[in-house]
Order: structure tokens, then sequence, then C-alpha cells
């Protein structure tokens, strides 16, 4: 009969809780406070400079460039994220090959393709690369090393292809023996023990890495201006020269800024998507 | 063979003393972007891991927008961007006078606040690997913040975050070419000169490259050195025990 539950509120009161603290101004919070009001501050004066800036002909003329410009941009990325993808197979392969020659040369590709900065490849390729125009021409490959373009695409691809080769032999080694042995028992072939168990378990792993290098790809783009592409930095370059007006460099940062926050975000779409399996 | 050696020679007619002090100027960038990179992206990430939600977003605004950049476009803003906000400051005083950044000052600061934003991000996660307990024994012993900020929590955050900043290092060598586009006599300049003059582009280009790789090898000979000191005092409670 004693039910004890005498610490309970009747029915018909409503429990509160206890009022929030008032928080007090501390330094770190005054320090925020002040912070945050240079940003917002910065971000007025840029919004306002805009603004006033903001004249119809230089828009309509260089509008379009712009749009060309970040339409080249991201053929560039997505061209040598496709071909390097596909070049990092092997390159990850030989990588986790248990001959060591094989291994050795793999080894030497990744370590100078990620141990020089991409704009002395892209120099090596484009400019060093004339200096061998008669074998070239003999070859009759002079036309593809000719245009800037072309150049550009190789030296992104073969950099992107040793960094996602490394993100790739990671995810898969981060996948546990026990996998490939549990598969094994079941009688499993090694081929399809790789696609159908290992593979989709590294992705998962290999989704994070690939963002970044993706987001890495699209900043370092830029950098094909100065070879003469005329990428969205290149249209800048090109803009700024000819009005000396510093309004196309904050829009081109407006642009990459808006591309890389919005790859950010596809990106964690992605992941939240891929990884529900996971979730608890 | 013997026309390339000469080319790349100290001597006259040889190139090695230009491409010599292109590496001098490289080196000398990357170190002293290093102490103030790290500086700031320190106190971002103190910022970042605070309880106060105005600093975070302060902190996170920051290196938004600086891990959003290309580098390349980072360091034209600043290079011509404080050419013109120090024109319009002075203008506004009433002085009329043409004012030039140092491109190696522009150069440091572009590659500081790259460097900062990401070195934040593993000061950041080198603070969450710190468990709690070691901040409630340093207060239970009675330190005060700033003494178990120094003494406790700092000699454990440099070694977690040690492999992370050494990737951020190398990182920081390979972005020092791109300040070769604003006319400092770096690696990259200097080669790019020669193999303009001398019409050997695959040998002086081929050779910044091994320069940069070599760079990388030393840089990662000291960061051994580095991380074992890092690591001494934890060898030597192992040893005891």
């Amino acid at each position: 009969m004693t039910s004890g539950n005498t610490t309970a509120a009747p029915a018909n009161q409503a429990v509160l809780a206890p009022p929030a603290l008032p928080r007090p101004w501390t330094r770190a919070r005054m320090a925020g406070y002040a912070i945050v009001g240079l940003w917002l501050l910065l971000f007025a004066g840029l919004a306002i400079y805009l603004y006033n800036a903001w004249r119809i002909d230089l828009v309509e003329t260089y509008g379009p460039k712009y749009w060309s410009g970040l339409k080249t941009t991201l053929a560039l990325v997505a061209i040598a994220t496709v071909l390097g993808a596909a070049l990092s197979v092997p390159v990850a392969a030989s990588r986790m090959s248990k001959n060591r020659i094989i291994g050795a040369f793999a080894y030497a590709y990744v370590y100078f393709f990620r141990g020089t900065p991409l704009l002395a490849q892209t120099f090596l390729i484009y400019y060093g690369l004339g200096s061998f125009r008669p074998f070239l021409q003999e070859w009759g490959l002079w036309f593809f090393f000719r245009d800037a373009w072309n150049c550009a695409i190789l030296a992104f691809t073969l950099n992107t292809a040793a960094y996602q080769a490394e993100i790739l032999r990671g995810a898969i080694d981060s996948v546990p023996t026990g996998q490939w042995e549990g598969a094994t028992a079941l009688g499993l072939p090694r081929w399809i023990i790789f696609r159908k168990v290992v593979l989709p378990q590294a992705l998962i792993v290999a989704l994070r890495p690939y963002g970044n290098e993706i987001i890495l790809l699209l900043k370092g783009s830029a950098i094909v201006a100065i070879i003469t592409v005329y990428d969205l930095m290149g249209e800048t370059r090109r803009a700024y020269s000819r009005t000396f007006d510093f309004q196309t460099y904050l829009w081109a940062a407006v642009i990459y800024l808006i591309l890389v926050e919005l790859l950010r975000n596809l990106w964690d779409w992605i992941e939240r998507r891929i990884t529900r399996h996971l979730v608890r | 063979m013997e026309h390339y050696a000469a080319l790349l020679s100290f001597g006259e007619g040889g190139w090695g003393k230009s491409i010599a002090s292109g590496v001098l100027v490289t080196v000398s960038l990357a170190l002293a972007t290093l102490p103030f990179g790290l500086l700031i992206g320190f106190f971002v990430a103190l910022g970042k891991q605070s309880k106060e939600p105005s600093l975070r977003l302060a902190a996170n605004i920051y290196t938004t927008i600086f891990r959003g950049l290309p580098e390349l476009l980072t360091i034209f803003l600043i290079y011509f961007g404080a050419q013109i906000g120090f024109q319009k400051a002075v203008a506004i005083l009433g002085i009329d006078a043409r004012i030039e950044i140092n491109s190696f000052t522009a150069g440091m600061l572009a590659l500081g606040v790259v460097f900062s934003s990401y070195a934040s991000e593993v000061f950041l996660s080198a603070f969450r690997a710190i468990p709690i307990g070691q901040y409630e024994g340093a207060y239970a012993v009675g330190l005060s913040n700033g003494l178990t900020m120094r003494k406790i929590i700092l000699p454990q955050l440099v070694r977690i975050a040690l492999p992370g900043l050494a990737n951020l290092w190398m990182v920081l060598l390979k972005d020092t070419s791109l300040i070769s586009v604003i006319g400092i006599a770096d690696i990259l300049r200097q080669t790019g000169v020669a193999a303009r003059v001398t019409k050997e582009a695959f040998l002086f280009f081929g050779t910044a490259c091994l320069l940069y790789l070599i760079l990388a090898i030393i840089s990662s000979f000291f960061i051994n050195r580095i991380e074992d000191w890092a690591h001494q005092s934890q060898d030597r409670v192992r040893a005891r025990v």
C-alpha cells in the first residue's frame, strides 16, 4: 500500500527548471564579443566597399569571364580528380606489393610528388618538357605538351594520384585482417573478398581524406593561372591587371570560399548518408 | 654532362650562387613564418576550445576563411590589399605617400595566417586528447590557470601535436614556392630566371624539385630529433617503472 514515491511532484503542479544563472562578463566573454565585433565590422566594411565599387560596366565585361574561369577551374579539378583516382589504383597496388622493386618505384613516385611543390611540378612539365621539343616532335607528342591546359591536367593528375594512392593504401590497410580471414573461411575468392568485403569498408575510411584532397586540389588549381591557363584565378589576375580595381580579388575570394564551403557540406552530407548503418 | 655541371656550378657562368641564395630565402621565409604561425594557431585553438560561444565563433570564422581560400589568392589579397589599406589609412591622416609593403613581409603574413589556421586544428585535437583529469589534478594541487597551462598542459600538448605540426611544416615548405609570384627570389624564382636565360628549363626546374626534396629530407631528420626530445620524459618514466 505504501508506494514510496513521496518526492514526486503532484500532477497538477508543473515542475519548473531553476532559472538560468546570469552569465557573468568574464574576460573571455568580453574578448569573444570584441573579436566577433571586429569580424562583423570587417564584413560590413567589405560589403559597403563592394556595394560602392559596383559598376555595371565592369560586371558586364568581367562577369561572363569569371563564369568561364569558374567553369575552367571546375573542369580542371574534376578531370584531374577522376584521372588521378584511376592512376592511384595501380600506384597503391604497387605500393602494397610484396615485390621490393615495384614497391620502391611506387614509393619514389609518391615521395617525389608529395615532397615537391605542385607549382614546381607544373613548371617542370610545362616549361621543362619544352627542352625536349625535337624529341617530342619526333614522337608526335608535341601537340600535347605545347598546350598549357594539357600540361596542367597532366601535372595535377600525377600530383593527386600520388596523394590518392596513399589515401587508398591507408584505407585498405585500416581494414582489420580478421575481415580477410573471415571471408577466406567462407571460401570466397580473393578478388570477391576485396571487392565485396574490404573495399566497401575501406572507402568509408577513405571518404574524408578524399574530400580533403579534392578541396586541396581546388585551392591548388589557382596556380595554373601562372602558366597562362585562364581559370578563375587567371581571369581574376587579368581583370586586375586591366582595371587595377582591388574588388576583382575580393570577388574571387568570395567565389572560392563559397565553392569550398559547398564541397565541405556536400561531403558532410555524403558521410552522414553512407555511415547510417554505423549510427547507434 | 660537363655542360650541365658548368651551368650548375658556383663559378663563372654557373647559376649555383643565385640558386643557393634562393634556397636561403626559401628556408628563411619558412623559418620566419613558423613561430608566428604557431603562436596565432595556438591562440586560435584556445579560442576554439573555449567555453565561451562568441570566442568559438570568432575562431571558427578565422579558420573557415583562411582554410577555404587558395593560398595563392591569400598572398595576392594580403600583398595588394595591405598596400591599398595602408594607403587609405595614411590618406585619412592627411599624408599623401606611396607605401610599398615589403614582399617578404607580405609573403610571411600570408603563409603565416594559412599555417596558423591549419595549426589551430592540430592544436585543438591535441587539446582534446589531454584527459580532463590533468586539469583537475593541477587544480587539486593548487596551481593557477596559467601555471597549469605552462607546466602541465603545454608539455603534453607539444608531444601530441608534433606529428601534425611536422606535416604542416612540410606543407609550409612547399607553399613558400607560391611567393615567387610576388617577386621574392626564392628557389623557384631563381631557377626560373636561370631556365629562361639558358633555355635549359628541365635541368633547372628539375634542380628546384630536387632541392625541395632535399629540404624535406633534412626537415624529417630534425623532426625525428625533436620527437625524440619530446618523448624523452616519457621514456625516462617508463625506464624507471
